[in-house]
């Protein structure tokens, strides 16, 4: 007999047919390829369309700031000639302190036009805060449901925070102990609520994105001439990644795109136990590496944020490194922002170290800070629970166990995660999800091509490896 | 002040309840996670008086109607930033310090 949870799952896509504003089955080609193109153009808003939206909800158009006293600090100790001048785009500055106040406004927005009474979202990030935000000024309901807790009912001081910032824009915050039933739960709150879920993988979400990618590349070229030779993104779910790269390609920039993330690598994502034995809820591998290889684990049947179509590097970096930056941030340009969207930061003075002088990086995101979501905050709720804080090699941590801040800059190094490995996991999920027997189309082959931003013939290579096993 | 032990029918406080006992759960967790019960806190205005750990419905701010056992009145937030870590206080200084003595030496290529 099915116990509740599967029970719930079982009615996964009607509940999820209704609450979603879209019909996906529309897109679907075969067991593997889908149309991406088609599923990201269905709700018919032009860049403009979304930017009107957006301003409407008093959402983007935040500064672009060169951060010259981190550019000479990196100089200082790069080779000759190197040491790439960075930039960060402030998105601390929108309404509810983040960049996902980009991809809230466009569900809030279609949820209103569609005459849903409400939205829910599944979220301890900061999406949990733009949501409830964007929900407030358009009068709608809205529930988040927060992994808040362990079973001891001890909470990370910054998803504390994020359950107040919710309730401070009059969200409902359901708060659950640690475990991915997180999304059977909010399945049972659609089916009873008829609400909207303001999925953070829906085309809606993602799209609103773009206009980052957009905006930096206009503002870029007003400073400097020219888009950013490279862009550094924090990653986790995908669609920060997914839906700046698609803003720069649509301004015509040819940028580098870089993701970064938090190296939690050996902490696993639904242990009781490990929940607070990190210091970073988010922008981390244990979200970064999974949704990289596989997008459709999603709580949508099609997955809008799709990192590996987009990626040209993947770099990891320490908790400790992150930690340092976020602090020399503050000292250095005066911004004081929070630890989670520094990841990007971390990578970036790495980065820049090993670029010419006249290469431009841009951060493309900050979070904001306050109690608990701040970097003394996590380093103290750190050591009361075990894991060790001390000052040396950052190479040497050991995520869940240690954290080792930098002694110099010089020591920030952030380390290239194998993107032939994510392609190589990402094609064996899309052949296991396909069933057993399913030979792939020429079709089929080029999609997956499209979506691990690589070629059909090296695409067939990774095939013909997996079968040989 | 003592603690406030009771409500009354219109404060605001918040019920916790036990929402999957292990043998609902996710089949598929770690032994740490799945030899727990998924626990849920939720918020709202007592639709009753009563005591903490009183069984209680509330309505929540979307109108929902949630019930389990009282387990906060008028519930605050008390997390902090902390002392300063000390192995980031010597940062700021450490590295305004650096930035000068690169801008002293290389005046012509600093600051760009």
């Amino acid at each position: 007999m099915a116990n509740r949870t599967e029970a719930i799952l079982a009615r996964k896509g009607e509940i999820m047919r209704r609450a979603l504003g879209m019909d996906y089955s529309q897109f679907e080609r075969s067991p593997i390829a889908f149309d991406y193109d088609g599923m990201m153009a269905a709700h018919g808003y032009s860049l403009q369309d979304i930017v009107g939206i957006q301003r409407a909800g008093g959402v983007g158009q935040t500064p672009l700031l060169e951060l010259r006293n981190l550019t000479d600090l990196v100089r200082s100790y790069s080779e000759p000639g190197h040491g790439a001048r960075i930039f960060v785009k402030d998105e601390a500055a929108n309404m509810a302190g983040s960049f996902k106040d980009r991809r809230a406004s466009v569900s809030i927005h279609v949820a209103k036009e569609k005459g849903y009474a409400g939205v829910i979202a599944a979220t301890s990030g900061n999406y949990g805060a733009a949501v409830s935000s964007q929900a407030a000024r358009a009068g709608l309901a809205c529930i988040i449901v927060q992994e808040a807790f362990d079973s001891r009912h001890v909470g990370q001081p910054e998803i504390v925070e994020k359950s107040r910032i919710c309730e401070a824009f009059g969200a409902e915050v359901v708060q659950l102990s640690v475990g991915p039933e997180l999304f059977s739960h909010m399945l049972e709150l659609l089916d009873e609520t008829g609400y909207l879920a303001a999925s953070l993988y829906s085309a809606f979400g993602v799209s609103g994105i773009e206009t980052l990618g957009w905006e930096l590349a206009e503002e870029m070229t007003a400073v400097t001439g020219a888009p950013p030779t490279h862009v550094i993104v924090t990653h986790a779910g995908g669609g920060n990644t997914t839906g700046t790269a698609r803003g720069l390609k649509r301004a015509g920039a040819r940028t580098e795109i870089v993701s970064a993330s938090v190296d939690l690598s050996g902490l696993h994502m639904a242990s009781d136990a490990d929940f607070n034995r990190k210091s970073f809820t988010t922008g981390h591998t244990g979200f970064g590496v999974p949704f990289a290889t596989w997008p459709d684990r999603a709580d949508v049947p099609r997955n809008a944020a799709r990192a590996l179509r987009y990626m040209d590097r993947y770099l990891t970096v320490s908790q400790g490194e992150v930690f340092y930056v976020t602090e020399a941030m503050a000292k250095l340009e005066g911004l004081e922002r929070g630890p989670s969207g520094n990841t990007a930061m971390a990578a970036a003075m790495s980065l820049a170290r090993d670029l010419p002088t006249d290469a431009t990086v841009v951060v493309q995101e900050t979070e904001y800070t306050g109690a608990g979501k701040h970097h003394w905050a996590q380093l103290n709720f750190a050591r009361e629970n075990g894991v060790e804080v001390r000052a040396g090699d950052p190479t040497e941590n050991v995520p869940g166990k240690s954290i080792i801040i930098p002694e110099r800059p010089e020591q920030i190094r952030a380390r290239d995660f194998d993107l032939g490995k994510i392609r190589r996991s990402y094609v064996r999920n899309a052949l296991a999800h396909a069933g057993e027997g399913y030979v792939p189309t020429t079709d089929d082959i080029e999609f997956l091509a499209a979506d691990t931003n690589s070629t059909p013939a090296a695409v067939e290579e990774i095939i013909a490896a997996l079968k040989a096993t | 002040m003592a603690d406030i032990t009771r409500c009354t029918a219109g404060d605001w406080v918040e019920v916790e309840r036990v929402l999957l006992e292990p043998v609902d759960r996710s089949t598929n967790l770690p032994e740490d996670t799945a030899a727990q019960p998924l626990m849920v806190w939720v918020k709202g205005f007592a639709l009753t008086d009563a005591a903490l750990g009183d069984e209680l419905s509330l309505e929540t701010m979307t109108g929902r109607t949630v019930s389990g056992r009282l387990s906060a009145i008028n519930p605050g937030y008390f997390h902090t930033f902390g002392r300063p870590a000390p192995e980031l206080t010597h940062v700021g200084r450490d590295l305004r310090a650096r930035v000068a003595a690169y801008r002293a030496s290389a005046p012509a290529k600093a600051g760009e």
